[in-house]
C-alpha cells in the first residue's frame, strides 16, 4: 500500500463522511463546518491528482471566501433559521429513495463506461504535468504544441478568461446593488425637518 | 513509480458527492442550505474534471482550466445567490425557501 493511496484513503473518508453530515445535520450552522472540511479534503485531493494551482485556488476562494460569504449570508438572515426549519418526514424518505437510486445508477454507468480503464495508474508522471505557467500561458491566449495534441490550433482560453473577468465585474456590481442598505420609504423629509430638537444647553 | 490509486476511486467519490449535494438541495428548506447543496455538485464536477486531467492525457491541461473556471464561476454565483437571499430576506422576513410562492398561480 503506497502513501498515495493511503492519503486518498484519508482525505477521501474525510471529504464523504463530511458530505454526508452536511446532508443530515438540521443546524444550518454546523452544516457550514462540514462543508468548510469536504472543501478543504477537497482540496487535499486536488493536491493529491497533481493540480496544485487548482487546490491552493480552491483553498483560498472557496475555504477562505465562500464559506465566509455563506457565514455572513447565514448571520444575516436571522436566527431562525438556525435549526427550525425542517422538511416534512415523507420528503426525507423520497430523497434518500431518490439519491439511493441515483447513486447506484451512477456507480453502475461508471463501471460500465470506465471499468476497463479502473485499474490502469495515470498516463503520464508527475513532472509532466501542466504546470503553473502552463495554466498562466493558456490563460494568456497562448498554447504550446505537446505530443499527446498535436493537430490542435495554437489559440487557447483567452476569450473565456476575458467572458469571466467581465462576468465577475458583472457580479460585483449587480451583489453591490441587490445587497445595499435600502433607505426606508415611510421616512418623509419633513418628518426629519419638523423632529429636530432644539439644541441643548450645555451646561 | 509507486501504486497509485486508480480513476474509479475518485469517479466514485465525486458521484457520492454529487448525490450528497442533491439530497442537501432537495431537504434543506434554509436558502442557505440549498446554496450548500449546489457547492457540493459543483465541487462533485471539478473532481471529476480534475481526475481526468490526471488519468487522461489528452485532457491535462482542459481540466485544470475548466476546473479554474467552475472555481471562479461558483464565488459569483454565491455572491450573487447571497445577496438575492438578503433580499428575500428584508421582504418576507424569513429564509424559507417554501415561502418563496409569489409568483404562484
Amino acid at each position: 500500500m503506497s502513501l498515495s493511496t493511503i492519503l486518498f484513503t484519508l482525505l477521501a473518508s474525510v471529504v464523504g463522511f463530511s458530505a454526508i453530515a452536511v446532508v443530515l445535520t438540521q443546524n444550518i450552522v454546523r452544516a457550514c463546518v462540514w462543508l468548510l472540511f469536504t472543501l478543504g479534503g477537497l482540496a487535499g485531493l486536488y493536491f493529491l491528482l497533481g493540480a496544485e494551482f487548482v487546490g491552493a485556488t480552491q483553498l483560498l476562494i472557496y475555504v477562505g471566501g465562500t464559506m465566509v460569504l455563506v457565514v455572513f449570508g447565514i448571520m444575516l438572515t436571522g436566527s431562525e433559521a438556525f435549526g427550525g426549519l425542517r422538511v416534512k418526514p415523507w420528503e426525507r424518505q423520497l430523497t434518500i429513495f431518490v439519491g439511493a437510486v441515483l447513486l447506484v445508477t451512477l456507480v453502475n454507468l461508471l463501471a460500465t463506461s470506465f471499468g476497463e480503464s479502473a485499474g490502469r495508474g495515470p498516463t503520464r508522471p508527475p513532472e509532466a504535468l501542466p504546470t503553473v505557467s502552463h495554466l498562466g500561458t493558456s490563460l494568456l491566449g497562448v498554447r504550446e504544441a505537446s505530443p499527446d495534441t498535436p493537430n490542435r490550433t495554437r489559440l487557447a482560453y483567452l476569450l473565456p478568461f476575458e467572458i469571466v473577468s467581465v462576468h465577475l465585474l458583472v457580479v460585483l456590481i449587480g451583489a453591490a446593488y441587490l445587497a445595499r442598505a435600502k433607505r426606508r420609504v415611510t421616512d418623509t423629509p419633513t418628518l426629519s425637518l419638523t423632529d429636530q430638537s432644539p439644541p441643548r444647553n450645555l451646561p | 513509480m509507486s501504486q497509485e490509486p486508480g480513476l474509479m476511486p475518485y469517479l466514485i467519490l465525486g458521484a457520492m458527492l454529487f448525490v450528497c449535494g442533491l439530497a442537501c438541495l432537495l431537504t434543506k428548506r434554509n436558502a442557505v442550505g440549498v446554496l450548500m447543496g449546489v457547492e457540493l455538485i459543483l465541487n462533485a464536477a471539478n473532481l471529476n474534471f480534475l481526475a481526468f486531467a490526471r488519468y487522461d492525457a489528452r485532457f491535462a491541461l482542459e481540466g485544470q482550466i475548466f476546473a479554474l473556471f467552475v472555481i471562479v464561476l461558483a464565488a459569483a454565483e454565491a455572491a450573487i445567490a447571497l445577496a438575492i437571499f438578503l433580499n428575500f430576506y428584508n421582504n418576507h422576513t424569513t429564509i424559507d425557501v417554501d415561502s418563496a410562492d409569489d409568483l404562484k398561480g
